[in-house]
């Protein structure tokens, strides 16, 4: 049973993703390197004029710059591993949920089989995102072929126009 | 040694269309001596003031962003010195009151009470850094300080003070949120 999608070849580009998310209008990426998403989309985007990248130190940094980017009109985008989301969760709680913010996370599945979901993950840590994202409330959807890229640009816009924080899992390293 | 409250009623003198992001016992000393709707007291979690006041800064550069941190919350985000250190926007001006205690959690001490921030910050990439112990030479530097272009650091030694009361529901009113981002964003 394929992880995400229903037909096409068994790839996920970088570059669509990157097209869906400047579609979103995302202007500044937030990012903690992860190895998922490395050189498919951080490397990329570190290079592409049209982003503003803003490299932290700690994930969870994030939350809160991208909430004060929000109160400020401008989007972002957190790029991330699923550890760092894990490490997160507090900051996640207690702004980006309690109070109904607007945080769009990307975020990197590690070594994760992408032709399994995530919740039949062999990692314990794959398996548990999903279950937290769900009983934290947070619309989340999983990315791992091209055909799951046209869900990227509706979910954001619906985050930005609800205020409420959206989760792209990453299953594949995109090329 | 000076205590929290004078400080903020000399910065309050300066303060004119800043945000000012504060939190726990910042937030409570702050609001006290100047209510206004560019006050951001919704952090969400402890130590995310300065990175909150890192978004501003960036998402408005043509507006000025204070932080008001304290030492507990500085410590658990440590990293967010080298993150605005990097980002550089000249805009912030992040004040921590080293009162070398966890304030609102019942006041125990930090692990290191003489640990030197602006030492750190100044490592970390900040344009200026400053250290304050006595109350006139604050009140003769703040509007230097304030001034420069940052981001700019300033440990602000203070004494702990009594208990204070923590009236969450307003700090955390979301119609102060709703407030400040109509403001801020216009």
């Amino acid at each position: 049973m394929p992880a995400s999608g229903e037909a096409g070849p068994r790839q996920l580009s970088g570059a669509g993703i990157i097209a869906a998310i400047k579609a979103s209008g995302i202007e500044y990426i937030l990012s903690v390197p992860d190895i998922t998403t490395s050189s498919g989309l951080l490397a990329p985007i570190a290079r592409d004029p049209d982003f503003k990248l803003v490299r932290v130190c700690k994930e969870d940094e994030c939350i809160g710059i991208g909430t004060g980017l929000a109160f400020s009109g401008k989007r972002s985008l957190t790029l991330i591993q699923h550890t760092g989301f894990l490490d997160s969760i507090n900051a996640i709680r207690g702004v980006a949920v309690e109070y109904n913010q607007p945080i769009c996370m990307m975020i990197g599945l590690l070594q994760h089989d992408p032709d399994r979901t995530p919740r039949e993950s062999s990692r314990y840590g794959v398996r548990i995102v999903e279950p937290i994202l769900e009983d934290m409330g947070i619309v989340h959807h999983l990315v791992s072929l091209d055909a799951d890229i046209p869900k990227i640009k509706p979910a954001i816009d619906k985050a930005y126009a609800e205020s409420h924080p959206v989760a792209f899992l990453v299953g594949r390293s995109p090329s | 040694m000076m205590k929290r409250e004078d400080c903020f009623k000399i910065l309050a003198r300066h303060i004119k269309d800043e945000a000012v992001v504060a939190t726990y016992s910042s937030a409570v000393d702050w609001v006290a001596v100047a209510p206004r709707t560019l006050n951001y007291t919704s952090i969400g979690a402890m130590g995310l003031d300065s990175s909150h006041g890192l978004g501003l800064a960036l998402g408005r550069p043509d507006k000025r962003v204070v932080v008001l941190q304290g030492d507990g919350s500085l410590l658990m985000n440590l990293g967010c010195l080298v993150s605005i250190g990097a980002a550089a926007p000249k805009n912030l001006v992040h004040f921590v009151a080293h009162n070398e205690t966890y304030e609102a959690n019942g006041g125990h001490p930090i692990p290191n009470r003489k640990v030197d921030f602006a030492t750190m910050a100044k490592s970390a990439g900040y344009a200026a850094t400053y250290d304050f112990s006595d109350l006139r030479m604050f009140e003769q530097q703040i509007a230097h300080v304030l001034e420069q272009q940052g981001p700019v650091f300033a440990t602000l030694h203070v004494e702990p003070t009594g208990p204070l009361k923590y009236d969450y529901p307003s700090l955390y009113d979301p119609k102060k949120r709703d407030a400040f981002k109509q403001l801020w964003s216009a």
